[in-house]
């Protein structure tokens, strides 16, 4: 055993387990030391950051999948008979797994969160059960990213929901309560459609494992009769699913939540979950029509995709559009995110649609875990330089953003670079995953999608350059900074007035740290180069390409994975 | 005259299958009262419900006639059929998240009800516009 990762298949329950185990420590410590939280947190994440290094290098590095069966051997895979049918390598407990496609996501997952504690080192809000509920969401998100399991994975969506429902709330102002609360009815009438898809399934398939659940779709089990693709529970539980998981991701008519949330959370909980809670909503989704459901049940229902679609080109063109008329720069981001996120789920669905071929297939994949990396680090940096603007000088508005390039350069221009890399300007990150998404619709050949794609990168610039424009060109004398406190608001007397003054009530302690300023820089220097490095995560991510192309979730990869066979004998 | 296969369908749904009926109900009256009131807490009654009509849907998924539970002795050398544990465990986590949900709900609901004095959602969109 002189192999340093076969520990490897511990990795995926650790990355779960050291957060959730640690998010009971500054609240119990706590009780002992008052300012423990941030440390705790700090060695928490750099520990998860260590793993997800370790997992990143056990999949790309040395080509693994990597699986962990929770509850060991005996809960694992396994062929033996049962009344005299063989059980096929069915498996009985949950999965865990680090892939080509979940391991990104952990390094991102890992990434923000530590580069977000740093950041919110000085942003606040401080407190040791925020600490406490910080750690938690991190626990859910990775739960999210590795699961193997679709009830598993509502659980982990639900730990992730209730810890950013805390979270948004944090800042104990009234409007973000208000907002929290939307976010929880909604966020949980999502969860719960999700859960009822997932019934379905089961009642249908008699499994929740994602790998034996797309094996009986595909009729392959003997107890099965034939693919079930045709079957109307199956459609109905894609149905469900796919309402649920939108809901999650923000995906227009179900976005309602999103923009309130973003805009009433404190300043970093908004970097933290616009940067990774619909990130992983997302993938889920993703991960659930690629190797659940598969290309296979897609081509025996085509008007399921079209329907994700349309809702995903709406998205697009709504968020867009609903972006360009805010007043305030949080809110303007944040139906960003809803356009954005039409983008990622448009590339997910031409990559399982039955028009495209291997090569939309391929490009489908690449554009949507691209965009969805790089729009993670691109609006997690256009939040914290708000918030970091807001810390500085109060500005909260549009308005009160005029002259700001004098007043100061180096968050204008952070702006600047992540607003055009958010509209896809080469050779930023924003631009190679817009670039793959642009090739995989104009490959399949579904030109309204290639229409809307386009018209994408044109109604981002629309809000991005209004407020290019604020900044860099606007010097009319009364543009002062007006340091957050009501009076200096030009609109202050309208709703948001009272959250406004909540947050910048106190403008002479809240200076721009030094986490606030690496945060934005690091973000900016990401969002700049990411883009040079488009085919090293492609060619990292061949292995989805392939399974997908099989229609095969790699079974027998798993049974002749070196890491299983350690499974298998201890 | 009426069509025999129809009515043996809805005749054999309302004997054999009535749970599933509950379930689409209960989900359906959930849904309405989340969207329809405007009291704070009855939207939450309205969540909980919703939650409730999924809970019974996996618990009669698991029912088998003449089933026994499914704690098998060490001993036994046969097994009688027994009802399915899996959606059981599945129902069993599904109440602890929801139970988890109403508490962060509630707990925002007191926060709100604290600066509003009222659990009316109209009222208090109309204080908000005022302000």
């Amino acid at each position: 055993m002189s192999d340093p990762l076969v520990a490897a298949k511990l990795i995926p329950a650790l990355l779960i387990v050291v957060p959730i185990l640690a998010a009971t420590l500054p609240l119990a410590l706590g009780l002992r030391w008052e300012r423990v939280g941030w440390y705790v947190t700090a060695i928490a994440l750099a520990v998860e950051a260590a793993l997800a290094g370790l997992l990143a290098y056990a999949i790309y590095g040395q080509g693994r999948r990597v699986v962990h069966v929770l509850g060991g051997k005996q809960f694992g895979r396994k062929d033996v008979m049962i009344n005299g049918t063989p059980t096929e390598d069915f498996i009985v407990g949950i999965e865990l797994v680090g892939d080509a496609l979940s391991g990104l996501v952990v390094l991102v997952v890992a990434g923000v969160a530590l580069a977000v504690l740093a950041y919110m080192r000085r942003a606040g809000p401080r407190g040791n059960a925020f600490y406490s509920g910080y750690l938690l969401l991190t626990g859910g998100l990775m739960g999210v990213a590795v699961t193997g399991d679709m009830f598993n994975l509502f659980v982990f969506l639900e730990i992730t929901g209730l810890a950013t429902y805390a979270l948004v709330a944090a800042d104990r102002s009234t409007d973000a309560a208000i907002a929290a609360l939307k976010y929880l009815v909604i966020g949980t009438a999502g969860a719960s459609m999700y859960l009822v898809g997932v019934g379905y399934l089961f009642v249908r398939t008699g499994t929740l494992n994602m790998v034996d659940l797309s094996r009986s779709l595909a009729g392959d089990p003997s107890w099965i009769d034939g693919a079930l693709y045709a079957d109307p529970l199956v459609a109905a539980a894609f149905g469900f699913v796919a309402a649920g998981l939108l809901t999650k991701a923000a995906i227009f008519p179900l976005h309602t939540w999103q923009p309130d949330a973003y805009a009433e959370a404190p300043d970093s909980v908004t970097v933290y979950i616009s940067a990774l809670v619909s990130t992983v909503a997302a993938y889920a989704f993703g991960r659930v029509a690629l190797f659940v459901f598969t290309p296979d049940f897609f081509a025996a229902n085509p008007a399921l995709i079209n329907g994700v679609l349309a809702l995903a080109g709406a998205s697009v063109v709504a968020g867009s559009a609903l972006a360009a008329t805010q007043r305030r720069i949080k809110r303007m981001f944040a139906y960003s995110s809803v356009a954005q996120f039409g983008l990622v789920v448009i590339a997910f669905a031409v990559a399982v649609h039955p028009a495209s071929g291997d090569g939309a297939v391929r490009f489908g994949i690449y554009g949507a875990v691209f965009h969805l990396v790089a729009h993670a680090v691109i609006k997690g940096g256009l939040f914290a330089t708000a918030g970091a603007i807001a810390a500085g000088d109060g500005s909260r508005r549009l308005s009160s953003y005029a002259g700001l390039a004098r007043r100061r350069p180096f968050l204008s221009g952070a702006i600047a670079v992540l607003g055009l890399a958010i509209v896809g300007v080469p050779p930023t990150a924003g631009f190679v995953g817009k670039w793959y998404i642009a090739v995989a619709a104009v490959e399949s050949g579904l030109w309204p999608v290639v229409g809307v794609v386009f018209a994408s990168t044109v109604l981002t610039l629309l809000y991005v350059a209004r407020i290019l424009e604020k900044v860099y060109f606007d010097h009319r004398p009364d543009a002062v900074p007006d340091h957050g406190d009501a009076s200096g608001e030009p609109t202050a007397g309208d709703a948001t007035g009272g959250a406004v003054a909540a947050d910048g009530g106190a403008p002479a302690t809240r200076r721009v740290s030094l986490g606030m300023a690496a945060f934005v820089a690091t973000a900016v220097v990401i969002a700049a180069v990411l883009g040079f490095g488009g085919a090293e995560i492609a060619s990292a991510l061949d292995p989805v390409v392939d399974a997908v192309q099989e229609s095969a979730p790699a079974i027998e990869g798993v049974k002749t994975d070196a890491i299983w066979e350690v499974a298998n004998n201890e | 005259m009426i069509d025999p296969l129809p009515l043996q369908v809805g005749i054999e749904l309302l004997t054999h299958r009535y749970a599933y009926l509950l379930f689409a109900l209960l989900l359906a009256i959930g849904l309405y009262i989340i969207i329809a009131s405007s009291n704070l807490v009855k939207m939450i009654i309205g969540l909980n419900l919703f939650q409730t009509a999924i809970f019974l849907f996996f618990i009669s998924t698991a029912y088998v006639t003449g089933g026994a539970t499914p704690v098998i002795p060490k001993e036994a050398k046969a097994y009688d059929p027994f009802v399915s544990p899996l959606p059981q465990v599945i129902v069993l986590t599904a109440i602890v998240v929801g139970i988890a949900l109403t508490a962060v709900a509630l707990a925002l609901i007191v926060r709100i009800y604290s600066a509003y004095g009222t659990l009316e959602e109209d009222t208090i969109r109309e204080v908000r516009a005022d302000e």
